[in-house]
């Protein structure tokens, strides 16, 4: 596969280099929103979203930059980029969705600082990838990152059942967990090398 | 914020010393944690990152608490959001400068200790209540405590993944390296053996659980 084509920079972010699996973006709602299937779900749609508006955003503005040399700046705009594209969302589920609102609560304003979307968005920035190629990049990262928290947050209720010694709480066991689902991820490192 | 500042205690060693076991922003309070994983797979990163993150935690923290009472509530965050970015860009560029070779190893995160949620969540819960010189030595408190955990989990992948220890060979050249720990997984797996660890003694120390603070990662008091 052609490393440039936009099915395999899909693929890549979405499995090869899952954006929480292997290259350890947006931790921090990976361990705290994945206790529940379905506010796992709803989660990574919000992020999805974040992800995609930002992304194409991020990239109009890095053209603006770029034009002007003003690429110190890079880093300040993506981060109010990012904020406003999060109070868009918060707008969006308030208006239409206030039981999904109030579901994803404190988690809903910290997507800002969820470090997958602002990686994206720097990712896409380094690796001089064009529009479209900016848009699957985006996409299958949200995706990967839907994935990620899913299958964590499925793990996790079945864990719920079980019995566990008691070291094993608070966070030590979904490391232990999310160690394991990224040892299986590795196995699609294969998919890259046969170009 | 309001006007009229509770009466603060002093200023004394405790404030320094939370940050590094007590309240270790890593092992304690899981904040961070993309850094903690993604650098860690040798010490020197691990080094390096953390004395990123201790500069920028010490002058976001420092400007954040002298800026205390002129920051208006409603754009708190914010303004804190840009001050953060302003000090990682200054940093951004002065590891290019000194040495390539490591920013290149870095990459993006260095850029990404922006949104580290541990620098926001200091700034937020702590220097935007505090004292100028309690804010740096709390922050300089964190900071050490949060390059210890990096430190603590690159040695062990370092040697285990490598058979080295900041670039020198610990085990024989037989030894076969775990490639496993410099890799993604070993990350996650050393982090979580070594909350595990600390777990394990605390239980034996206090014969009591520790509490299960799950849903409060991260979590920074938003209006």
């Amino acid at each position: 596969m052609n490393p440039e084509s936009l099915s395999f920079i899909f693929l890549n972010a979405f499995l090869i280099n899952n954006f929480v699996l292997a290259l350890f973006l947006g931790l921090c709602p990976f361990v705290g929103v994945s206790a529940k299937r379905d506010t796992a779900f709803n989660m990574s749609l919000a992020t999805a979203f974040v992800m995609f508006v930002s992304s194409t955003c991020a990239y109009g503005i890095n053209q603006i930059l770029t034009i002007f040399e003003l690429e110190f700046l890079r880093l300040i705009s993506y981060i109010a980029l990012i904020a406003s594209s999060v109070q868009l969302v918060e707008m969006i589920l308030k208006k239409f969705s206030p039981a999904l609102f109030r579901a994803l609560g404190i988690f809903l304003p910290l997507i800002t600082t969820n470090c997958a979307i602002l990686g994206v968005a720097l990712f896409q920035t380094s690796r001089n990838y064009d529009f479209l190629q900016s848009v699957s990049f985006s996409l299958g990262a949200g995706a990967g990152f839907g994935l990620a928290i899913i299958l964590m947050a499925g793990l996790r209720e079945k864990l719920e059942l079980s019995v566990l010694p008691n070291i094993t709480q608070a966070a030590a066991l979904s490391m232990m967990l999310a160690g394991i689902l990224s040892l299986t991820f590795m196995g699609f490192a294969g998919l890259g090398t046969t170009a | 914020m309001s006007k009229s500042i509770k009466k603060e205690s002093p200023l004394t060693m405790d404030v320094f010393t939370a940050g590094i076991w007590k309240e270790n922003p890593v092992f304690v309070m899981m904040l961070g944690l993309c850094p903690v994983l993604a650098v860690t797979n040798s010490v020197e990163n691990s080094l390096a990152m953390g004395a990123a993150s201790v500069f920028v935690l010490v002058c976001s923290n420092a400007l954040v608490s002298a800026l205390r009472n002129f920051i208006p509530k409603q754009v708190r965050i914010t303004t804190y959001i840009i001050i953060i970015a302003t000090f990682v860009t200054l940093v951004d560029y002065i590891i290019q400068a000194i040495s390539l070779d490591l920013y290149n190893k870095l990459g993006a995160f260095i850029q990404l200790i922006v949104v580290n949620c541990l620098i926001l969540g200091r700034a937020e819960a702590y220097a935007s209540k505090n004292s100028f010189g309690k804010s740096v030595i709390s922050a300089l408190g964190m900071g050490l405590g949060f390059t210890l955990a990096l430190v603590m989990l690159g040695g062990v992948r370092e040697l285990l993944g490598a058979g080295q220890l900041l670039g020198y060979q610990v085990f024989s050249l037989d030894f076969e390296p775990w490639i496993v720990m410099i890799l993604p997984p070993g990350g996650f797996i050393v982090l979580g053996s070594w909350l595990l660890l600390i777990n394990y003694i605390e239980q034996r120390k206090t014969g009591k659980l520790v509490a299960d603070d799950m849903a409060s990662h991260c979590s920074i008091s938003q209006n």
